[in-house]
């Protein structure tokens, strides 16, 4: 079972400036960082022309299937995926055992140098997402601990 | 399990809807979307067969709104009732903060209601689960079917422990946000447990 995952202000912008040089030095369209739940973490370049909630979930799904691909062959896990489009491609990696980084290219780049740039990134993202793991244990990151049931009621008067 | 981002104060829920083959998850969600107004939810995913039974996940993200600053964000999604489908229904327990178990209320459908049940509690266990842990609710769908076995009778053989039950016809949305309320609540009363 994993344990929550949390991110906080301090982690988000290291992990923005990251994602943001990966997308320029890899010459990328877009870089997504997802969790393996299929929530989106952080996003780079032209995520706002992508519906980046119907794609975290896919994503997450596509990995999550690779992955039980992987366990029947005994594989701990494959390391990355890349599909190719006719315009659009697309590379998926693992940072540490929680997070999806997907980057998603055209004809301006090419997979060498993605896959070259993304090693790069990954080596810098997983201390970030360890040290985030550990603050996710330590037990002030309630972010709820006043919620009311009226709170909870209330969400729902529409 | 949940995804907390202090940075952009929002909180991700998983939930997911669990139950045999045809008993109604994947029409749960179709009116849960065709009901939400259109800022509050997303697109509608289905990887389904061509005859329409779930082949590996139905998909809807809803916002709830705003609950102390926090944006509430539940992502609903439903397993392949099937089966044979059992690697694909592990895959999405994985994460689970919430399960609704869809029970079909049809005498026939008595056994699968049961191997679905204990399937779920087999697979949860497999990832660290509890079933008695988690915020957990049942329904009993179909209602409106002759030959719907009655409530007690369900009652006594899926909800032993006596969790928060519903009775639904999910093709004309009974019972139906009533159960996504009530998980709803469970999991963010969870939530606010600190876990
Ligand atoms: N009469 C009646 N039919 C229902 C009800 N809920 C669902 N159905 C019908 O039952 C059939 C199967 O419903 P689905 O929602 O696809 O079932 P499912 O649980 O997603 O099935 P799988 O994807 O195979 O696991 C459809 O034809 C629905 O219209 C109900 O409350 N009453
Ligand atoms: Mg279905």
């Amino acid at each position: 079972m994993n344990p929550q995952l949390v991110m906080f202000e301090e982690e988000l912008k290291q992990i923005q400036k990251i994602a943001d040089r990966l997308q320029q030095d890899s010459r990328a369209r877009s870089i997504l960082l997802i969790d393996k739940n299929g929530a989106l973490v952080a996003a780079a370049g032209a995520a706002h022309e992508l519906d980046t909630t119907s794609l975290s979930s896919l994503v997450a799904g596509n990995v999550a299937a690779t992955g039980g691909i992987a366990k029947l062959l005994q594989e701990d896990e494959f390391t990355g995926q890349f599909h190719e489009g006719k315009g659009m491609s697309i590379n998926l990696s693992l940072v540490g055992r929680r997070i999806i980084l997907v980057v998603l290219f055209d004809k301006n780049t090419t997979p060498g140098l993605v896959r070259l740039r993304v090693k790069r990134a990954q080596d810098e993202l997983v201390p970030i997402f360890e040290e985030l793991a550990k603050k996710a244990l330590s037990p002030q990151s309630s972010p709820l601990p006043d919620i009311t049931d009226q709170d909870i009621d209330n969400l729902f008067n529409d | 399990m949940s995804f907390i981002n202090y940075s952009s104060r929002e909180i991700n829920c998983k939930l997911v809807y669990y139950g045999p083959g045809l008993c109604g998850k994947t029409t749960n969600l179709q009116y849960i979307y065709n009901k939400t107004r259109p800022e509050a939810k997303g697109k509608m995913i289905s990887l389904a067969t061509e005859t329409e039974r779930t082949l590996f996940f139905d998909f809807l993200p809803l916002s709830l709104g705003e609950i102390r600053g926090f944006k509430t964000r539940f992502h609903l999604y439903t397993v392949p009732g099937q089966v044979f489908y059992d690697a694909s229904r592990k895959l999405i327990l994985k994460g689970v903060d919430g399960v609704c178990f869809v029970a079909d209320s049809q005498e026939e459908r008595y056994d699968a209601n049961i191997e679905s049940l204990e399937n779920l509690r087999l697979n949860l266990n497999e990832q660290g689960y509890d079933l008695d842990k988690l915020p957990y609710v049942v329904q009993y769908n179909k209602r409106d079917l002759p030959n719907a076995m009655s409530v007690a009778e369900l009652s006594k053989s899926l909800n032993g422990t006596q969790v928060p039950e519903f009775e639904g016809v999910a093709t004309t949305g009974v019972g139906v946000f009533d159960t996504l309320k009530m998980l709803a609540k469970l999991v963010l009363a969870e939530l606010r447990k600190g876990t």
